[in-house]
């Protein structure tokens, strides 16, 4: 398969502010044609405002919206080659679901036949075949969501958005959807935008994540290497459960917490640099307190169903979370062992290029 | 035991309203409907229906009473759709409702007066036509200022009920329409307009019935010359004194609301549905 390198759409140092208030700052992101992105942050960091700066439902303050290669600022909405699913969906009341499916397709002036055909086979993707005639009303909202896709995709769109799509439904029909949507993406080959502050759900569905808080993307790139590799404390604390402990770097390869010096897979800073010390809690194994590389007292756990949740805190009185799948006795010590790779490293306060620059320049050691 | 209590203390505060509308409404209607069967001499009969269907003049008064009020609405419908539209787009909505709510607290007799003025020989409407070197006209006692009057009086009670209805529209719907494709009048032709059809026929309602029967404003703004079957029953109730013939025309008009509610108020299903997510 030949790489296109030309991004399908590509955001460039885009700003949004409304009066005072800005919304994106210096959003810089491209998407490759065929894969599945996620924005990913809290309610409120600008994730859907990007969403809709590419739909044509927000113009930008400054900056380029492109759309395969070209400038669409100020595109209309109605001309643009992506379509949406929205939160809520928005079907049309006043139309049943093979009406609301045949919607764009009518104002495309399509011919009468080949709506009928495109409508079946789309509500055919979404499992919905035989529901054309049914009023939105008359449906569930797993299946009113089914609509609300069959309805973006029957007008094969070059760039699907979806704004929070599962949000609304329970959590045993969002864990099929996210399988289905994931399915659809790679069946369709058509690049999902998708938008959610889920970030299991993130992590599941995408090729490649943006983690956003407050107006800024973060941190770009594939689920495993932000889960691994967070690039601060926000991102760290967001995807996944951490514990996030002050430390020194003391040279490549050596950092120290807990008053202790540990071997990492860190390099690349200015010897005795503060950093912080990110470690999973998956990543701690619980062994005699004389034989861990820390010991911890434990002062808390709950049942999880697959795993125990442990609190326990340290001699420097930080807290650290750890599963395990044996229950450990409340307030007594207990040791904690973790391999040299489970230690990441962060900088404080590194932007994404250095961090990204730095990665490589000791990976490739 | 502590249930039915409730429920009859329920039932308790439903007796005002009760005695009211028996009061009010149903006993004038029944009386109407009654009075209707008797002649000039207080004789039983059922003359007075059939002259009104079978004399010309009161057919004729039927036809521009319904016309009339069918301008009437028109006219209204045209100013207040756009009107609750752009309301909906302004910062402070509650504020601009309000003004257009306000005159409808000056009574109807003040505001007709008022127009007699504005629209009198050397009222500021004709000083305005001479100003730009076109009048001054007639334009009092014309068909034009009844119904521009009439509208002007009935505009709150369309604006109202459409622009909730618009408030109520769920912006997604819109975004979805252009996000389809759908320029901006298909969005409003296909999406809007339909969605808030619920909202349009309630202010029809509130304006096509009581224009039926205005007579007020016949006499005073149209001069007369517009002679509706509101017209018709102030003479015979107050001037020819025959109130059996008054109280027929009474009972057709309470019909033909019945007719304008059964039409604008039933409605698809599917129009009704779902629209104040």
């Amino acid at each position: 398969m030949a790489v296109n390198t030309q991004p399908i759409v590509r955001l460039n140092h885009v700003y949004k502010s409304y009066g005072d208030h800005q919304i994106l700052k210096d959003i810089n992101l491209e998407l490759e044609a065929g894969k599945f992105y996620t924005l990913l942050g809290p309610s409120g960091c600008g994730k859907t405002t990007i969403l809709r700066t590419v739909a044509g439902f927000t113009a930008v303050t400054s900056g380029d919206v492109e759309f395969d290669g070209a400038v669409i600022n100020d595109l209309p909405a109605n001309q643009r080659q992506v379509n949406t699913v929205f939160q809520d969906y928005a079907l049309f009341p006043h139309m049943n679901v093979a009406e609301n499916v045949a919607f764009g397709l009518k104002l495309h002036k399509v011919p009468r036949n080949e709506i009928d055909q495109r409508v079946q086979e789309a509500l055919a993707m979404v499992q919905l075949a035989d529901f054309g005639d049914r009023e939105i009303s008359e449906i569930s909202g797993g299946q009113q969501q089914r609509v609300a896709i069959a309805r973006a995709l029957v007008m094969r769109p070059k760039v699907l958005l979806l704004d929070e799509p599962l949000s609304a439904l329970d959590a045993k029909l969002r864990k099929d959807m996210q399988y289905e949507l994931r399915d659809l993406q790679q069946r369709l080959g058509i690049t999902f935008l998708f938008v959610t502050h889920d970030q299991e759900e993130a992590l599941a569905m995408s090729d490649e994540i943006f983690v956003m808080n407050a107006g800024k993307i973060l941190q770009g790139g594939t689920p495993v290497d932000i889960y691994d590799e967070p690039i601060n404390h926000f991102v760290a604390n967001f995807i996944g459960e951490s514990n996030i402990i002050p430390g020194k770097m003391l040279k490549d390869y050596q950092v120290e917490f807990v008053g202790k010096t540990f071997e990492c897979a860190d390099g690349g800073m200015r010897p005795n640099e503060a950093v912080e010390v990110v470690l999973r809690p998956e990543d701690l194994d619980i062994v005699a307190a004389d034989q861990g590389k820390l010991v911890v007292t434990v002062d808390s756990q709950l049942f999880r169903g697959n795993y125990f949740e442990i609190v326990a805190y340290d001699s420097d009185h930080n807290e650290w979370l750890v599963h395990s799948t044996n229950p450990a006795d409340e307030g007594e010590p207990i040791g904690l062992t973790f391999d040299p790779q489970d230690i990441h490293v962060m900088r404080l306060n590194e932007s994404e290029a250095a961090f990204d620059a730095r990665l490589e320049q000791y990976e490739d050691d | 035991m502590q249930r039915k209590q409730r429920l009859s203390r329920n039932t308790a505060y439903f007796i005002p309203y009760m005695l009211w509308i028996v009061l009010f409404v149903i006993a004038p209607v029944l009386l109407l409907i009654y009075q209707s069967f008797f002649d000039i001499n207080g004789q039983l009969t059922l003359a007075n229906y059939q002259t009104y269907f079978s004399s010309n003049t009161y057919l004729m008064m039927t036809l521009n009473s319904v016309w009339y009020a069918f301008l009437i609405t028109l006219a209204t419908l045209i100013i207040s759709y756009p009107t609750a539209y752009v309301l909906n787009e302004t910062k402070h909505p509650q504020l601009w409702l309000l003004l257009i709510i306000m005159p409808t607290w000056i009574n109807l007799l003040l505001k007709a007066y008022a127009f007699i003025g504005i629209f009198s020989q050397a009222g500021i409407a004709n000083q305005f036509l001479s100003f730009i070197g076109i009048g001054p006209k007639q334009l009092l006692f014309t068909n034009f200022s009844f119904i521009f009057v009439a509208a002007y009086i009935q505009i709150p009670f369309m604006v109202l009920p459409i622009y909730n209805s618009i408030s109520e529209l769920n912006p997604s719907y819109v975004n979805a329409s252009r996000d389809l494709g759908a320029t901006n009048w298909q969005t409003f032709s296909k999406v809007i307009f339909p969605l808030t059809l619920p909202g349009v026929k309630a202010g029809i309602q509130a304006v096509f019935i009581p224009s039926l029967s205005l007579f007020m404003l016949t006499r005073l703004i149209g001069g007369n010359k517009v002679i509706t079957l509101g017209t018709a029953i102030e003479e015979h109730f107050l001037t020819t004194m025959n109130w059996g013939m008054g109280s027929t025309i009474g009972v057709v008009l309470i019909i033909a609301m019945v007719i304008i509610m059964l039409l604008t108020g039933g409605g698809k299903r599917r129009t009704r549905k779902g629209l104040t997510k």
